[in-house]
């Protein structure tokens, strides 16, 4: 397929050298819109802003991150999905690619049909976080005390389709039993009740939770990534501790559907550099993330992990019987 | 000694040449956008954030703050001179501030404005400097049900807000709560009140909104007669206040910082209720009621003390935990994450020339804030002998653009439109626009803390009069409604006696 579309751009170039230039082989000529479907200063909108600062070095063209929020992701890219596939407009997203055409009901685009993906980034490990004073002390214990206790325990999540909330169905789905989930309007609110004691228990993004996590303010059960994290060496992962829960919030770059491939090509070649690159990794790893390999920051990974994702979340959503609509 | 030590540091970050260039930079634009309707600080901070990525953190983060808030002191410039709040809380500012203009005296309010601002913005300085986190620690103690007490308290409190009948007040808040409805439930994600539309889902725009009732109905009014147009009072009768002015403005200052300054420590919306809280006090205690909608300074001095003392302190839970209190500071964590640094607990004692020099740049800021704008006053006020057929029609062309630049959200300006013939019935019918955008405003965080009130305490209503400091506010609140309907009472009952004799 690859081939036979290189071939197409081939002979499109031999028949028309002008036009084929000035279409594929000059890109980018102008300045190139990322959107980013949430607020700026987010944990998504920080990921996308220093990728694309290096994405403009490489294309020698600004990268410029557009946040159009709100409806949980979905009016962003919508918008992406309808914009023209001339390469100039591109779509940053999180895992809510996956699960948005779950939680929403009546979904205005197709996350796999209305886009050509680019490339994965990274995958933001998430924590298990207790108030202070929460009983439990660690993960087997924590796991005991949620099946013992159930609806007594307050979950906290950053509203419906956000990571902490995805987290919580993961998790009340590995141990089968139910908590309380709270909704809260963004992570930094969740939070507050946490610190405050207000709220006993979320799972969320080591953006958010790491400080806190690293002045003692809340107590920290496990990381559900594969491996340890490099500034919380101390906190095991949730394999070591026996709980079947692993969690990252993925974020993948896309185009709308119909893009050149040699657009694509560009592009991956341009992410792949800003995943190489040393500013990139180490304010990563400050975020508590590292950038993905160079085999995943391609379109056949992002389109693997998508299907894959949407599969997995839509039996845990319609399990769990959340929507967003 | 220590604090002594560590505002030194801090004095030394933010008077460095080229932060002071920083600072100046942030409260200037910070005037500027709090002056043009439609762009607000979070939508020129999200803007900005890109370019601060080049800037040393203590600059990027100075300049940011800056931005904030100097649109608090630029807010109430549009709010005073042409009605056009651009910010929740300068709708406050409008109710006396535009009066005040209207009789000419808008260089009086102007002034007002800048002198109270400045001096809550030093208290407010000096209480984050001294109380920073122990007052964070207290502002934790606050969960749901402590908002729900306090948000009804301010909304009881704030009937205050309108001269004329209450129960037409006490309508427009209810309106205000059901129009704060619109858009996503965040418990369950049902769509309320969005006619279908996924543009609606995230709700109506403050700025839009306000923009609208206040701005656009009021140019639909002095349309009606072009020969009574009063909007612009040509004779300016004194730029600076009069010593009555100053001894008048001395108390609601004080208290107005007061309030903002602790409102504005509570992360769950306690800086919304500020200006709001103020000017109910102010009315209160004030031996001229009958003034206030008709040009009182008091009107003024204490919700513009109160806003900034709020905006500065609520910094504070940023600062010292790390936790966002509104939009503005997500963007600063944001800001803050940009700049590798994560904002928490220990940027106090891993940054200490950051943490310190933030808070020294809010005094240089708010010095550099009344340098700016005072001999700015002669200048917007100048500005009121544009011809209105000008003026008017690029003022709402200024906010169209703003509100859609903030979210590129189509319905934003149409909202501008549709709430403008809103607004233009309502005062038509005798009603005020400030007690519905109060309750635009706050009709989300009632409902909010309401029902994660009860959720957490799994349908027990007890909750609200078993913690204390729940159970207090709502015991004041009730007192509010006691003390306000009592002279009622006794004014009808008077009444009924001049109609018998």
């Amino acid at each position: 397929m690859k081939k036979l579309v290189s071939l197409a751009a081939g002979v499109l170039l031999a028949g028309l050298p002008f036009a084929g230039s000035a279409f594929a082989q000059d890109y980018p000529t102008k300045p190139i819109t990322v959107v980013v479907p949430f607020a700026a200063g987010g944990p998504t909108d920080t990921v996308a802003r220093l990728v694309a600062e290096v994405m403009s070095q490489d294309l020698g063209q600004q990268v410029v991150v557009q946040n159009v929020g709100g409806a949980g992701g979905t009016l962003g890219a919508g918008q992406v999905a309808t914009a023209s596939n001339d390469g100039y407009t591109l779509l940053l997203h999180h895992i809510g690619m996956s699960t948005a055409p779950t939680l929403y009901r009546s979904l205005p685009y197709d996350p796999t049909a209305d886009f050509e993906p680019v490339g994965l980034i990274t995958a933001v490990p998430m924590t298990l976080v207790a108030k202070k004073d929460f009983e439990p002390n660690t993960l087997e214990e924590l796991v005991a005390y949620v099946k013992a206790n159930g609806e007594n325990i307050t979950y906290a999540h950053a509203g419906i389709g956000s990571a902490s909330q995805l987290c919580g169905m993961l998790f009340m789905d590995a141990l089968d039993t139910q908590m309380t989930t709270v909704p809260y309007q963004g992570s930094g609110p969740a939070m507050t009740d946490i610190i405050g004691g207000q709220i006993d228990f979320i799972c969320d993004q080591t953006t958010n939770t790491t400080s806190q996590i690293q002045a003692g303010e809340v107590k920290a059960y496990a990381v559900t990534s594969p491996e340890r994290l490099g500034n919380l060496p101390d906190l095991p992962t949730t394999a070591e501790s026996g709980l079947e829960l692993e969690i990252g919030v993925w974020h993948g770059l896309y185009a709308p559907a119909g893009t050149d491939a040699a657009i694509v090509e560009r592009l991956e070649a341009a992410l792949k550099t800003a995943l190489a690159n040393e500013t990139v990794v180490s304010r990563f790893a400050e975020l508590g993330t590292v950038p993905v390999s160079e085999e995943e920051a391609t379109p056949e990974a992002l389109a693997e992990t998508l299907s894959s994702q949407i599969e997995l979340w839509r039996g845990v959503i319609e399990e769990a019987g959340v929507y967003a609509d | 000694m220590d604090i002594i030590a560590s505002l030194g540091l801090g004095f030394s970050v933010a008077l460095d040449p080229t932060n002071i260039l920083y600072c100046f930079i942030g409260v200037l634009l910070g005037t500027v956008v709090g002056c043009l309707p439609g762009i607000g600080p979070t939508a020129t901070i999200a803007m900005l954030l890109p370019i601060t990525f080049s800037l040393s953190p203590a600059g990027a983060l100075i300049m940011l703050a800056g931005i904030y808030y100097g649109a608090q002191y630029g807010g109430s410039t549009t709010a005073i001179l042409i009605n056009l709040p651009g910010e929740s809380s300068s709708a406050v500012t409008a109710i006396d501030g535009y009066q005040m203009a209207k009789r000419g005296r808008a260089g009086p309010a102007l002034a007002t404005a800048a002198l109270g601002s400045f001096f809550a913005g030093t208290v407010a300085t000096l209480l984050l400097a001294f109380f920073a986190p122990p007052l964070a620690r207290a502002a934790l103690n606050f969960g749901a049900p402590e908002y729900f007490a306090l948000i009804v308290l301010g909304l009881l409190v704030s009937i205050a807000l309108a001269h004329g009948s209450i129960l037409k007040a006490l309508a427009m808040i209810v309106l205000g709560l059901l129009l704060g409805m619109v858009g996503q439930d965040i418990y369950t994600g049902q769509p309320r009140f969005t006619l279908g539309f996924r543009e609606l889902y995230s709700g109506l725009n403050f700025v839009s909104v306000a923009v609208g009732v206040f701005g656009v109905a009021e140019i639909l009014r002095n349309l009606e007669n072009e020969k009574e147009r009063d909007v612009m009072v040509k004779a300016v009768k004194n730029l600076w206040l009069s010593k009555d002015d100053i001894r008048r403005i001395v108390a609601p200052v004080l208290r107005g910082t007061a309030l903002g300054s602790l409102l504005g420590v509570l992360p769950g919306g306690g800086h919304i209720l500020s200006s709001f809280a103020s000017y109910s006090a102010e009315k209160r205690l004030s031996k001229t009621p009958e003034e206030f909608g008709q040009g009182a300074i008091e009107g003024v001095a204490g919700p513009e003390s109160a806003n900034n003392a709020a905006a500065q302190t609520s910094f504070i839970p940023l600062l010292t935990l790390g936790i966002p209190a509104h939009p503005v500071m997500a963007l600063m964590v944001g800001a803050f994450i940009l700049q590798g640094i994560t904002p928490g607990p220990n940027v106090i004692n891993d940054q200490p020339a950051l943490f310190w020099g933030i808070i020294a740049s809010m005094w240089v800021g708010n010095v550099l804030l009344v340098l700016l704008n005072l001999p700015l006053i002669g200048l917007w006020v100048k500005m009121l002998s544009i011809p209105y057929r000008a003026l008017f029609p690029a003022i709402v062309l200024f906010a169209c653009i703003g509100c859609y630049s903030i979210n590129q959200n189509i319905f934003d300006v149409y909202a501008i439109g549709v709430f403008g013939v809103l607004g233009y019935v309502l005062i038509r019918f005798g009603c005020e626009p400030a007690p519905l955008l109060l309750g635009f405003v706050l009709g989300p965080l009632l409902e909010e803390h309401l029902r994660r009130a009860m959720i957490i305490s799994r349908g027990d209503p007890s909750v609200f009069v078993t913690r204390p400091i729940s159970a207090t506010l709502l015991a004041l609140a009730l007192a509010a409604v006691i003390i306000a309907v009592l002279p009622g009472i006794r004014r009808k009952r008077k009444e009924v006696f001049v109609e018998e004799d």
